[in-house]
């Protein structure tokens, strides 16, 4: 037993407690329970929402990034504030259309919008294969958390599986709210730790950020600015436009839309959203003040720049408040991935394939799913795998390929066709896993200008999916007009 | 008033074309690398942006759907 401990399990029974108090004076019906009855205001959106921002990929994987590489990782600011700015836009119709239509998912949308069960299955299937890493990785974030800030004390195998444990449990019982609960508790720790490390670790070790970037700068030259190949300029602006358009393409923080109680909420935050992402500059900050005070971390190791420091610098009790923080930003984006992916499995593949099921069927089923992908995501986490920042990549790239057909479907005459929209995902996600499973990438054809050679794959699966919907869509069009032309 | 909308360009063109002109580690401007402190001003911009969008918006009048 050290000082940490007590934190970090506290941290945890407050997320189970607060979890479980969610669902008071709620009659759980589905609605309640994956879209919150959609009568959430502007606060409890902003936090679903902003739950994206502040996972543990933020808070390892940012600061490490930071740490390891420096400057490539300010993509992490510019892509999710101009998410934001496309929010304003596209997230009421998207609402709008979800009340009318009385609508639980992602893929239901897709479902409606083209008249076409079998795109919902596609759509299921791309969201799950995206989802399941992403889970994985929050719990394996949540290992490393409790792990290197108990000292030890636990190891991230039983770390892992009570974090499990504890948020099926309160996903099972309040769904959306658990979440939406939790994540007030979690937003208002990682302000106050993340500022606090953010300003105090640069002054403490270099006595101000000029002075801390001035000594990197030195130390590593040119490690503040974006390099001339690889990671460059090209890298970062194609990365930054992709990410920005799959931001939204999370079937967890599409539901999140949902949720709001009017389109006005969704407005409105698209002016406070920009403004919270700052937070991660101070994330950055501790990785940039871990580059010279804690070096040698490699690999994946790099996402443990933040704790190295930390135990560095402060007393155990202090750590154990940092992995407290840790622990509830690993737990809360995981239990809205657990519920969405449930709701996706029950609502949308169980519901295709038995029409009849009614609404307490599906509930029930889902609340039922809850504990087996937690425990699908507990497999895959214990059996190893990529380092924090590659496998959410992977999954990034997978959701990114719903966004040609969602975004055309918004418009009043949609070009595309249920055919041309599911070829076309099929398309993007089928060059994505042959991209990255063949770990290939524009370096390898060498005849190209460097600039191009820089650009983030997932642009090439866009552009596949992209070309294969509208030719898809263009033949069905025209394959269907002489059959049509008779009857008008 | 609906041209308004239009401001939301500016993010794409700051955060997408503007890195390419301002890809230096000094000078530091409030004690950050140039790149950084560009995008942290765009974000609080873009904020700005978004709020004059907002209030333009007819869509957010009382009594609006």
């Amino acid at each position: 037993m050290n000082a940490a401990l007590p934190f970090i399990a506290a941290a945890a029974l407050l997320a189970l407690a607060l979890g479980f108090l969610a669902r008071r004076g709620k009659d759980m019906n589905l609605e309640q329970w994956t879209v919150g009855g959609r009568g959430f205001g502007a606060l409890f959106v902003f936090l679903l929402l902003a739950g994206e921002i502040y996972t543990t990929f933020t808070f390892l994987g940012g600061s490490g990034y930071a740490y390891g590489k420096g400057a490539p990782a300010y993509y992490i600011l510019a892509y999710g504030t101009l998410a934001y700015v496309l929010s304003y836009f596209m997230l009421p119709p998207i609402w709008r259309y979800a009340k009318e239509n009385r609508l639980y998912s992602q893929s239901d949308f897709f479902v409606r919008k083209y008249d076409s069960p079998t795109l919902g299955i596609v759509v299921t299937l791309v969201d799950i294969a995206a989802l399941v890493p992403y889970l994985v990785l929050q719990l394996k974030g949540l290992g490393i958390i409790v792990e290197v800030a108990g000292y030890g004390a636990i190891s991230a195998t039983p770390a892992i599986w009570i974090g499990a444990i504890i948020v099926a449990a309160y996903v099972m019982v309040s769904g959306v709210h658990g979440s939406a609960w939790t994540a007030v508790a979690k937003d208002i720790m990682i302000l106050a730790v993340v500022i606090f490390l953010g300003l105090y670790l640069p002054y403490h070790y270099y006595g101000g950020l000029e002075p801390m970037f001035t000594a990197i700068e030195e130390a590593k030259h040119g490690f503040t600015s974006l390099p001339p190949r690889g990671e460059s300029l090209w890298w970062f602006s194609s990365t930054v436009l992709l990410t920005a358009l799959g931001f939204f393409m999370w079937p967890h923080s599409f539901g999140s839309i949902y949720t709001a109680r009017n389109a006005t909420v969704l407005r409105k935050n698209a002016i406070w959203l920009p403004l919270y992402q700052l937070i991660l500059l101070f994330v950055f900050f501790v990785g940039f003040a871990a580059t010279l005070q804690v070096p040698g971390l490699t690999g994946s190791d790099i996402d443990l720049a933040l704790f190295k420091l930390s135990a560095k610098t402060f007393d155990p009790w202090f750590v154990g408040v940092i992995g407290a923080t840790g622990v509830l930003t690993a737990l809360v984006p995981g239990s809205m991935i657990l519920m969405t992916a449930a709701t996706l499995i029950a609502n949308n593949l169980y519901r295709a394939v038995n029409p009849a099921a009614d609404d307490r069927q599906v509930s029930r089923l889902a609340r039922v799913l809850v504990p087996v992908v937690a425990l699908v995501a507990v497999v895959f986490t214990l059996r190893g795998g990529n380092t924090i920042v590659a496998l959410l990549l992977m999954g990034y790239s997978f959701v990114t390929q719903l966004f040609p057909s969602l975004v055309l479907s918004l418009a009043r005459h949609n070009i595309a066709t249920r055919e041309g929209a599911m070829a076309g995902i099929i398309a993007g996600v089928a060059t994505v896993a042959a991209v990255s499973l063949s770990g290939a990438n524009f370096h390898a054809l060498h005849w190209l200008p460097p600039e191009i050679q820089d650009l983030n794959v997932g642009i090439i699966a866009l552009a596949v999916n992209v070309v294969v919907l509208i030719a898809v869509s263009l033949a069905m069009r025209l394959a269907a007009a002489p059959a049509r032309a008779p009857a008008e | 008033m609906r041209s308004i909308r239009w401001l939301a360009v500016i993010p794409f063109l700051a955060l997408i074309v503007g890195p390419f002109f301002v890809n230096r580690p000094t000078p530091l401007i409030l004690g950050l690398p140039v790149l950084l402190a560009w995008i942290v001003a765009w974000i609080l911009l873009t904020s700005l942006i978004m709020a004059v969008i907002y209030a333009a918006d007819p869509a957010n009048r009382d009594g609006a759907p």
